[in-house]
């Protein structure tokens, strides 16, 4: 080894907010061009037979056709690899088309997965009605309930799922711990980071085996483009049992290629495509990719504001005397404020849930008076968000159902934007007037 | 597949393939601290085009089982059982880095069972940067960090890689990390620190020999390279331009597009 590398013993790979402007990207490969180009194509040209022979057949990297990947689509998977610490990743239409991609190269029919209940609607109605219908089962256990998980573990589990933060009620997993659970157990840990983005947690220092996002949501931005994406972290030995012979044994679709063997730290995500992309299809289009990509160019400097108007917010709204209650892992008496401290060091995200005295009738009426903050089924827009759960995201609930997933009829999901605080503030102020007077006449 | 060298488990690749007897064999040594997994992008091509292919994990490293071997010799006495393991006779090689001082060493020792050498960021002396091998000596993931940093070159640092989403430095350093540090990156650079003998092997090397080397090669960079290529008799120099050390998973295709040229002319499948 030269004198060269004699310079100190920091390594000088580039930092996050660098990555978050150039990872996955060489101008020089690309005419020089210094924006990323969108390759607005479906298919790639072959050197000759034995070059598209070799692409087909995993011997050497490259582009066949944009259903399996794309340069653009490319260049956000790498992207968004470098700002989690993992070893790759794969870019889909949707945060919902990335977990069942997920779930799809993890599992087979007769499996089962342990679930956290706190979830996206969405989310929910895939694990307890959608995936049954492929012979997959799965067992809800309550984000804090540490000890559930373990206990919910059966002999044909291949997994276990949760937000970190959980939609909408801001219960956190105790991830170290449940990764621990899974792993004495042979089996991966997969966490939906949508709320966090890697800037405010990276799951795998924490012991998730796989981070899946919504990119539609805080990663863009910009609330204009749908995306999701898969990211591995490379560190799980999908050899170490029997548990994943899809991963481990030869897999006739690709000559008798044993993934884990062949690919190691990247097969999760080499089957992902090789396999899923190729047979489902939910390919992300290189103009989403791109409009992505300028989202998470400001990534950090976004955050660093939702994060600030958020601690705000929960302020505000705990001193209101239209407030209930507040649910926010930086409010000290959140049940998670500790762990918090510990997952979420550079902020504790801009999700609040809080509850509006009145209940169902109040809620609705803030909901319609706010005219600032937009009534809508997202998070994560740099414009302010608000809804009501029991009516809109998880309204294809039964009651029990909902007690379940810990939502109330009070609860108003708050999407903390970027705007100007006071103006926030100020169209709060009209929601809660008006979500006063339908009790001021019933109380007469 | 699994086999027994000196009643040892040996785990190696074989590019996807059965292992076919009736192939010629191309043997691939990885560098220090990783794994067979460094060598997919080259070793498949061969695998699918008329040899038998063997991308070992030395002994303590990846899925083998043993303790790491702690010079470089034993590992080069280490490769020709192996040969002899899987019932060959003669064998190409293909070293990476510290694979490279193993690979020259074992051809100087066996001449007769080895008919190409092909040596990636080779060079006759790898000595270690006091600090770097402290460091990995005392199980510090740090280690892993400096390796990756000063492995890839400017553009590698940027990603960009061939196969879509695959971000290349995590990778590196994710096999790097698949087994205890100190009991594989340590004593690997330990080993390549006291090896001194690779100038003298070099001169004994008669056979076919390929030196892909790269421009941004900080930890064997270009002038090495070609110290010890111009003592090995007729040996060919390849430079692969903006790429650093790691130039196997940094510029997959340009190694492979190299490498393919030289085996399949010098050590033809049948």
């Amino acid at each position: 080894m030269s004198d060269k590398t004699k310079k100190g013993t920091d390594a000088k790979t580039y930092k996050f907010d660098t990555l978050s402007l150039h990872a996955g990207y060489q101008p020089h490969k690309n005419a020089g061009s210094r924006q990323v180009p969108i390759y607005q194509t479906t298919s790639y040209l072959f050197d000759d037979v034995d070059h598209a022979a070799a692409l087909f057949n995993l011997e050497r990297g490259g582009h066949i056709y944009s259903r399996i990947s794309n340069p653009t689509v490319g260049v956000l998977e790498e992207r968004v690899a470098s700002l989690e610490g993992g070893t790759a990743a794969l870019a889909t239409s949707s945060g919902m088309s990335a977990i069942f991609l997920a779930v799809m190269t993890l599992c087979q029919s007769g499996d089962h997965l342990v679930v956290s209940s706190q979830l996206y609607g969405g989310t929910v109605n895939l694990f307890r009605l959608t995936l049954p219908k492929f012979g997959i089962k799965c067992t809800f256990v309550k984000p804090r309930d540490t000890e559930g998980f373990k206990k919910a573990i059966q002999k044909n589990t291949k997994g276990i799922f949760g937000e970190l933060v959980g939609n909408p009620g801001n219960e956190i997993m105790n991830m170290p711990e449940i990764a621990k659970i899974a792993h004495d157990a042979g089996i991966p840990l997969m966490v939906d980071a949508t709320y966090q983005t890697p800037y405010l947690c990276k799951p795998f220092e924490h012991g998730a085996d796989i981070v899946i996002h919504s990119l539609t949501k805080w990663m863009a931005g910009h609330g204009s483009s749908m995306a999701g994406i898969l990211v591995e972290g490379g560190n799980f030995d999908w050899m170490q049992n029997d548990k994943f012979p899809t991963m481990t044994k030869p897999y006739e679709g690709y000559h008798g290629l044993s993934f884990a063997e062949e690919f190691g730290p990247t097969a999760f995500t080499m089957k992902a495509r090789a396999e899923g992309m190729r047979d489902f299809g939910p390919c992300l289009s290189p103009q989403n990719a791109w409009n992505v990509l300028q989202g998470i160019e400001t990534l950090s400097v976004r955050m660093k504001k939702h994060c600030s108007n958020a601690e705000e917010m929960v302020k505000y709204l705990l001193g209101h005397e239209s407030v209930a209650w507040v649910s926010h892992p930086s409010v000290p008496d959140h049940p998670d404020h500790e762990l918090a401290k510990k997952l979420l060091p550079n902020g504790r995200g801009s999700m609040i849930a809080f509850g509006i005295k009145g209940g169902k009738d109040a809620g609705v009426a803030f909901i319609n008076a706010v005219k600032l903050a937009s009534h809508l089924a997202n998070v994560g827009d740099t414009r302010t968000l608000v809804i009501h759960p029991a009516s809109g995201t998880h309204s294809q609930m039964d009651e029990a159902t909902l007690k379940f997933a810990g939502l109330s009829h009070d609860m108003i999901r708050l999407s903390v934007g970027i705007e100007d605080i006071d103006d926030i503030k100020n169209d709060f102020e009209v929601g809660f007037r008006a979500a006063r007077k339908p009790r001021l006449v019933s109380n007469q | 597949m699994k086999f027994k060298v000196n009643n040892e488990e040996v785990f190696a690749s074989t590019g996807g393939r059965p292992f076919d007897k009736n192939k010629p064999l191309i043997i691939f040594v990885h560098g220090s601290g990783l794994t067979h997994m460094t060598w997919v992008l080259q070793t498949r091509y061969f695998a699918f085009h008329g040899y038998s292919v063997l991308a070992l994990d030395l002994p303590g490293h990846g899925l083998s089982g043993g303790k790491s071997l702690k010079s470089i010799e034993e590992m080069a006495d280490w490769v020709s059982d192996v040969i002899d393991a899987v019932g060959y006779k003669e064998a190409s090689l293909v070293g990476h880095s510290q694979g490279c001082l193993v690979t020259i060493e074992c051809t100087s020792r066996y001449p007769n069972k080895i008919k190409t050498l092909s040596l990636m960021g080779g060079a006759g002396a790898i000595p270690m940067n006091p600090e770097l091998l402290a460091l990995a000596e005392n199980n510090d993931p740090k280690a892993v960090d400096l390796m990756m940093d000063w492995a890839h070159g400017p553009a590698g640092h940027f990603g960009g890689h061939p196969v879509p989403g695959l971000y290349h430095i995590n990778t590196g350093g994710m096999l790097a990390k698949s087994r205890t540090i100190k009991d594989t990156l340590g004593v690997d650079f330990r080993a390549c620190d006291n090896y001194k003998n690779g100038f003298e092997a070099a001169k004994n090397i008669k056979i076919p020999t390929l030196s892909i080397l790269a421009t941004d090669d900080k930890m064997c960079p270009v002038k090495e390279g070609r110290k010890l290529a111009d003592l090995i008799e007729g040996s060919k120099v390849d430079i692969i331009d903006n790429c650093g050390h790691m130039m196997l998973l940094e510029e997959a295709d340009r190694v492979l597009k190299v490498l393919k040229n030289f085996i399949t002319k010098n050590f033809p499948a049948n």
